[in-house]
């Protein structure tokens, strides 16, 4: 079976995928885009293409900056990279053959494995998992999944919702509930009062790319002005109920508060999806102050690894426009060490992008800092809290795991099985490693992470055979 | 707990646990579910206790179902087809201590 071979394979068709295909497109470079999705758009601009063409009002709705965005995946559809849609890549060797599962009902065949020259991670983020006790229940949600439902879907709550936690996500999606007419029972607000203090030292860098601030502070003020109630100084969010969401339980300003709801959402920031980067073993740091593991880059956007780069929020989360510019320089990149383009050609088509890059990175420190993640929301004090989702491994397994001398994610994985479900510790990877950091007394950083062995995602054996 | 809005979409059937659901073409699988009401998608493998969709982006293989027969499908990312059958993902192993 011949493998068909591109210049450039990337991995993700958001912001950073889409703009590092068209930029090496421009250089005549062969470019291969694969995505797990149904849609071009990554999560920021998903179903953009359907909500301007089919609902149009919703599509205004969104805001002034998901207008270039559609234009955006049109020049994309465009720009004559091959396209391919819901595959999730679960498999990349050394010689960076790409492995990807088919579409749902389509028949394995020889499109299901690609040889890429160079390899470009685009994979975005995720929401940095929240455990409170109860957040299995049917009715616990991730904020973001709202934000999918009614994108993708047209879908809007038609209950009351209480939403948990902080970041600039948080806000946007409680004004955006506010706007469509769903009613918010409240929002417990876990980012501690000082938190701006802290923060006000990175401001002046900041005000370089004032419109970031503007938008925030227009979102906050938005927010007070409604009779929502926000509830402050939050410890011990519980959510309750027998089979699904009935009730949440917090304490505000040390008072015991309790509110009905069938709907909870939790936000706690993103963090990087490095499934792929550590699939391919690229060297990772801890980025301390927003508390989790980025691919080491250099600034052209590549790994310790040859031949693959990273662009977009898989490596340092910054939102879509830092996603762009990321995506263009990789691809700059990836046309010089093809040999397209010269180095000072490169040089001199990247000097602008990588100034718009500076500007807007710079209110990155500032809103890292305001919203920097809490241990306690991430190592849960009440230790029957389960982390591992899939596995059902709460807090007090993993500490006893530490305790009888399991002092890396591995072996704490190994005894426990926290890390072994289908998710494939996507969802209690970095709290479990926090649990051990913590337990150690130790930083994440130097506890490491459970290692990510292929399949990255779960396959059948008739995928796995025929994969030849 | 979610309710759809108006849209002109192409209007299909899909079946769930053997009942007719009305939705929309073009949407997925775990969207076509939660606006016709469904929220329980999968018991625990563990513990056997009721699971939803967490994050909606393919993250955290909570939305699992059964679709046209094959099981672990993550149903955030599968587009609904006319007709198709979907079960709820049910534990494998009802209750350990008997069965071993």
């Amino acid at each position: 079976m011949s493998i068909p071979e591109y210049d450039l394979v990337i991995i993700g068709s958001g912001p950073a995928g889409m703009l590092a295909a068209v930029t090496a497109r421009q250089h005549d470079l062969s470019v291969l885009v694969l995505d797990e999705q149904p849609a071009a758009g990554g999560q920021i601009f998903r179903n953009i293409e359907h909500l301007k063409s089919y609902r149009n009002s919703d599509f205004k709705k969104l805001g002034p900056e998901y207008i270039p965005a559609d234009g955006l995946i049109k020049r994309f559809r465009a720009c004559g990279a091959k396209y391919l849609t819901q595959r999730s890549v679960w498999h990349i060797d050394k010689e960076l053959i790409v492995r990807a599962t088919m579409p749902a009902g389509e028949r394995v065949d020889t499109l299901s494995a690609f040889k890429a020259r160079r390899l470009l991670v685009a994979t975005g983020a995720m929401e940095r998992p929240m455990p409170i006790p109860g957040w299995t229940l049917p009715g616990v949600m991730g904020c973001t999944s709202v934000d999918v439902l009614y994108k993708s879907a047209g879908l809007l709550p038609d209950c009351s919702v209480v939403l948990a936690g902080c970041g600039p996500l948080l806000l946007l999606i409680a004004n955006r509930l506010l706007a469509e007419g769903v009613e918010i029972s409240a929002i417990l607000d876990t980012n501690p009062n000082k938190a701006l203090l802290k923060a006000i030292p990175h401001l002046p860098a900041a005000l370089r790319a004032p419109e970031y601030l503007i938008k925030g502070a227009g979102m906050l003020l938005k927010l007070k002005s409604t009779r929502i109630p926000v509830f402050s100084n939050i410890e011990d969010i519980k959510a309750e109920g027998r089979d699904r969401l009935e009730q949440v339980r917090f304490k505000s300003n040390g008072r015991l508060q309790t509110i009905e709801t069938d709907l909870l959402l939790l936000h706690h920031g993103l963090v990087p999806n490095v499934q792929i980067t550590r699939l391919l073993g690229c060297e990772h740091k801890w980025y301390d102050r927003q508390r989790y593991w980025e691919p080491v880059l250099d600034k052209w956007g590549n790994t310790s690894v040859e031949g693959v780069a990273v662009s977009g929020d898989c490596c340092r989360v910054s939102g879509s426009k830092v996603s762009e510019l990321t995506g263009r320089i990789a691809a700059l990149e990836s046309a010089r060490a093809l040999g397209a383009i010269s180095g000072t050609e490169r040089d001199k088509l990247a000097s602008p992008v990588m100034a718009e890059l500076s500007k807007h990175k710079a209110p990155r420190s500032f809103i890292d800092q305001l919203y920097k993640p809490r241990l306690s929301w991430i190592v849960p004090d009440d230790e029957d809290t389960i982390v591992c989702r899939c596995e059902e491994v709460t807090v007090r397994e993993i500490r006893n795991a530490v305790r009888l001398g399991a002092h890396s994610p591995d072996r704490v994985k190994a005894l426990t099985r926290s890390g072994m479900g289908l998710c494939q510790g996507r969802m209690c990877g970095v709290t479990a490693a926090e649990i051990i950091a913590d337990e150690l007394n130790r930083s994440p950083g130097d506890v490491g992470y459970q290692r990510v062995r292929s399949p990255v995602k779960p396959i059948t054996l008739e995928q796995l055979v025929n994969s030849g | 707990m979610f309710q759809k809005t108006p849209d002109q979409g192409e209007k299909i059937k899909i079946y769930y646990e053997g009942r007719c659901l009305k939705t929309v073409k073009g949407l997925t699988v775990a969207a076509a579910l939660l606006s016709n009401g469904e929220i329980e998608f999968r018991e625990s493998e563990v513990s056997g206790q009721p699971r939803s969709p967490y994050c909606l982006m393919g993250v955290c293989f909570e939305c699992l179902l059964e679709i046209d027969g094959k099981p672990n499908q993550q149903s955030c990312m599968t587009v609904v087809r006319e007709g198709m059958k979907i079960r709820k993902q049910c534990r494998c192993i009802k209750d350990p201590d008997v069965n071993s």
